[in-house]
């Protein structure tokens, strides 16, 4: 499992979360954990060819989970001063347990599992925090300039990068380190019209992102594409919009990813499921009692959960509960198969399903979440799909998206089309959008492309919970093709 | 060390890092957040974190501007060191507004100390409240206290200390096939009145059990405060800012007859700390005036672009999304209840709450979302059944079109994120809204 031993954090981390731990235990806790985190961001934003917000940041604190009884607390601290100030933060985890007794559930029990003792570092090539700021600023404010120059109303360009350094260590043994880094990049311009606005991106509608270091961005190679979505938002504004119906429908990979986070991904979260996250994020059309029989798509729809994948979004060594990443399959053939889940809810739901419990930063209770959820390489190209279809529409590149708190009946809006007549790509729409119900669409999916045209999208906003997290997912996804899929839906 | 002696000692460390022709804002903030959150009708998640944090934005050479933030308080000489040398690589800035000066605070701190020493036991008595009140339907959701007490200074000679505390509390209640929802926020714990909320999505739950779809296409509608906290937070993050002026992506006609007379819509700055993290004192801006666009928030930079003085509503997300209101008013109207307005209606739906909203043309505000937590069809002034999941993508500015609107007597104050926020919520204070046309393009079924 160990991987880049960097020595991901100081002994003295571990040090701080162990009196967590212990005082969490002293105070009444049966189980406890904690996680002493120190996370460093940097972002900055161009505009129209000048560097609009560069921003710094480090969040260093930490975070306790107890358990007592039935009833969960965490605590959490900035920048805590020495072992007394770690352990009155694990004494207030169990405190804060204690109190949720006074409106108790059912009891809780976590799934048995191995204390692992580790260290585990994501890949990176180029520290993006080791590249100038002189070098990172004159790439974006370059790209928004030539954007701006080519006439678009606005353009803007961000990149940002994250390093975080994690000791976890827990009452049953477990004494885990990792060293995560991730960054990623993006660009996007606006036209203005007289009654409304085109929106062109590249690589996706907020950049791609990964658990790489700068390399990924000199690959992105955003200028050698900025004249040209330049060019297609203004010709946008007077391409003629995406008609209305039932047609065959081909998605970008870029889209097909989103579809995949909003109807694949949220839907098979355990704790939605289980109805934990009803009130907010929703609950999932999928019940428990078919998990292996449902058929959620056609035979070509196979999509697993694997944050072993090297470089993509949702990557890591182990899980904010110490259990380490594993590929397994959410769906298989077109059969519901698997969920994303922790130590709680998969022992709630009679289930194995763990190793999904992730937290944002030092302050938030780790809660299930997506890792990379997504499809593996299909067996056409995108050329080959454009050409299979007699009659339909393309679609790339996420505008909006919408989805019900069921996770079944969805809207996106993409920001560019192509009509697609017998076999070939013609012309520009705007204002493309497609609805439908997620597992008729999925039962639709007859072709998916594979090759150098399949990538790990990543997701670095991915929100959820209460206090609201943000959550950094992937999604493996290439151009796919589906039938009879509803059009063109306006305001 | 307190909060106004680590902002003494930042101001220090700048003026000795960087010279006395730097620009500089620093602000300490020490917040406090609490969020008790229960599902199945039991506490299933229970969270407090404390930090104090330090902001610093420091400019260099009249426009070389670098942000940062720690939450290693001890070490306000290492966070100067790193921005400076930010700064001083990152292209200069032509727009660059330069930093606050003096200016007294117009409104003041509203923080109850009850709530910032709320613990987790009044959290789950609140809880306790919303449960028993739903009457053994199963119940879901969250009580939430915050508090945040800040410093903030300036180079230019601000130098401001304010204070603010939240309290919400966000439920449902569950039947099969139906949930109801009620919610409510106030700066004072004790405003809260936890057991009425639960009694009240308990009744919306047992008043949306069976339901059924409805042909999509244009309906009239009410839409109760609930939702129509969605459309008002729309037209606010999307449209009354100067950003969105500026870059010609909104669509109000400033000056015009735009809205229904009936709608006045406002920033009474009523709830969160009394300036914004550029040091702008915040003020209360009028934003619809008798259904005439009459006003805009703006930041330092926007303001500087219009020609006029910030509202105070820089944030860290306003260079990229606009600097958007942080507490709405939506003015209440003769309309009376929801059941007034019900009344009012020959046939048409009554919709409590819409969900995952998102923009699909921001010019013309043209949103695509589903409804939540009860949709009913109205005939003749009467509720007949219940209705379920219904899609729409409507034009938030053109569903208050003159002659479309009856607005309700009824405010709810609701929580509500507006621009991304550390601690806490915002506020969005609505009555219920009958709107003559509201285009339903889509239900469960597709």
């Amino acid at each position: 499992m160990s991987k880049a031993h960097d020595v991901p954090v100081p002994s003295a981390a571990y040090d701080a979360a162990s009196a967590a731990v212990e005082a969490a235990l002293a105070a009444g806790a049966r189980y406890a954990d904690a996680r002493l985190v120190d996370r460093r961001t940097e972002s900055m934003t161009a505009r129209d060819g000048d560097v609009r917000t560069l921003d710094q940041a480090t969040t260093a604190g930490l975070g306790v989970r107890a358990l007592v009884g039935s009833s969960w607390g965490f605590a959490a601290l900035g920048d805590p001063d020495g072992d007394a100030a770690c352990r009155t933060t694990g004494a207030r985890a169990t405190a804060i347990a204690q109190a949720s007794a006074a409106v108790a559930g059912p009891d809780v029990d976590l799934l048995p599992a191995q204390a692992h003792v580790d260290t585990w570092a994501s890949d990176c090539a180029e520290d993006p925090f080791a590249v100038s700021l002189a070098e990172k600023g004159d790439l974006l404010t370059g790209v928004t300039a030539t954007m701006r120059a080519a006439g678009v109303a606005v353009a803007e360009a961000l990149y940002q990068a994250w390093d975080t350094r994690t000791a976890f260590v827990s009452s049953e043994g477990a004494r885990i380190g990792q060293h995560i880094r991730e960054c990623g990049a993006g660009m996007h311009c606006l036209t203005v019209g007289e009654d409304e606005t085109q929106r062109r991106s590249y690589p996706a509608f907020r950049g791609q992102y990964g658990t790489r270091g700068w390399e990924l961005v000199r690959e992105l190679d955003l200028p050698a594409h900025a004249e040209r979505i330049a060019a297609e938002a203004t010709a946008l504004l007077t391409a003629p919009p995406c008609p209305s119906g039932h047609t065959t429908l081909v998605l970008g990979g870029e889209q097909l990813s989103l579809q995949i986070h909003e109807s694949v991904g949220h839907a098979v979260e355990l704790d939605r499921i289980l109805g934990w996250e009803a009130a907010y994020a929703g609950t999932s059309w999928l019940d428990l009692e078919r998990l292996g029989s449902l058929r959620y798509g056609s035979e070509l729809m196979t999509i697993t959960i694997d944050p072993t994948l090297p470089g993509a979004l949702g990557s890591f060594g182990y899980d904010d509960e110490g259990t380490p990443a594993q590929r397994r399959y959410a769906v298989r053939d077109g059969i519901w198969v698997g969920v994303l889940g922790g130590r709680d809810s998969a022992a709630v739901a009679g289930l194995t399903d763990t190793g999904s419990v992730r937290a944002d930063g030092y302050a938030r209770m780790p809660m299930v979440r997506m890792t990379n959820v997504g499809f593996e390489p299909g067996p056409h190209s995108l050329e080959e799909i454009v050409a299979a279809t007699d009659d339909g529409v393309l679609m790339e590149h996420n505008r909006s998206w919408s989805i019900d708190d069921r996770r079944l009946n969805f809207q996106f809006g993409c920001e560019i089309g192509y009509e697609i007549k017998d076999g070939r790509r013609g012309r520009m729409l705007r204002n493309p959008t497609y609805t439908g119900i997620g597992p008729r669409f999925w039962a639709s999916l007859d072709m998916l492309a594979g090759g150098d045209e399949w990538r790990a999208w990543g997701t670095p906003n991915c929100g959820k919970g209460q206090p609201g997290q943000v959550g950094h997912t992937g999604h493996g996804a290439a151009p796919a093709r589906f039938t009879d899929v509803r059009v063109g839906v306006r305001g | 060390m307190t909060a106004e002696d680590l902002t003494a000692q930042l101001l220090e460390q700048v003026r000795r890092q960087a010279g006395p022709g730097a620009e500089a804002v620093v602000r300490v903030e020490d917040a406090d957040l609490a969020l008790t959150r229960f599902a199945g009708s039991a506490i299933h998640q229970n969270t407090a974190e404390s930090r104090r944090t330090l902001h610093l934005q420091l400019t260099v050479d009249g426009g070389r501007t670098a942000a940062a933030s720690t939450t290693r308080a001890r070490d306000a000489a290492g966070l100067v060191e790193a921005t400076l040398a930010a700064a001083r690589l990152r292209p200069r800035d032509p727009a660059w507004p330069g930093a606050a000066g003096a200016a007294p605070l117009v409104v003041a701190s509203v923080a109850d100390p009850a709530t910032a020493g709320a613990d987790p036991a009044l959290r789950a008595r609140l809880v306790g409240d919303f449960v028993a009140a739903a009457g053994g339907l199963a119940t879901a959701g969250y009580v939430q206290t915050s508090s945040v007490d800040a410093v903030l200074a300036t180079t230019a000679g601000q130098h401001v200390h304010g204070s603010a505390t939240t309290a919400a509390c966000d439920g449902i209640a569950r039947l099969p096939g139906a949930d109801g929802v009620a919610r409510q926020v106030a700066a004072a714990v004790g405003e809260l009145d936890c057991a009425a909320l639960g009694a009240r999505a308990a009744a919306k739950a047992r008043a949306g059990t069976d339901p059924s779809p409805v042909d999509p296409g244009r309906w009239p509608v009410v839409l109760e405060p609930t939702a129509v906290a969605d459309v008002v937070a729309g037209l606010l993050t999307g449209q009354f800012h100067a950003r969105a002026a500026l870059d010609g992506t909104g669509g109000l006609r400033h000056g015009e007859q735009q809205f229904d007379p009936a709608v006045s819509l406002a920033d009474p700055a009523g709830l969160g700390l009394p300036f914004d993290p550029e040091g702008t004192p915040r003020r209360p801006v009028e934003l619809v005036r008798a259904g005439v666009p009459v006003g805009l928030t703006s930041d330092r930079r926007t303001a500087a672009a219009t020609g006029g003085t910030s509202t105070g509503h820089g944030g860290p997300a306003s260079a990229t999304w606009g600097p958007v209101a942080t507490d709405a008013a939506l003015a209440p109207g003769p309309g009376g209840s929801v059941d007034d307005l019900v009344a009012g209606l020959e046939r048409g739906l009554l919709v409590t709450d819409v969900w995952y909203t998102r923009v699909l043309d921001q010019k013309r505000s043209v949103w695509t979302g589903l409804t939540r937590n009860g949709v009913w069809l109205v005939e003749d002034g009467r509720v007949v059944r219940p209705v379920s999941t219904l899609r729409f993508t409507q034009s938030y500015l053109e569903a208050l079109a003159p002659g479309a609107v009856t607005v309700g007597s009824q405010v709810q104050a609701l929580p509500r994120t507006l621009t991304p926020t550390a601690w806490g919520t915002h506020r969005v204070a609505v009555p219920a809204l009958a709107l003559a046309s509201w285009n339903i393009t889509g239900n469960a079924a597709g």
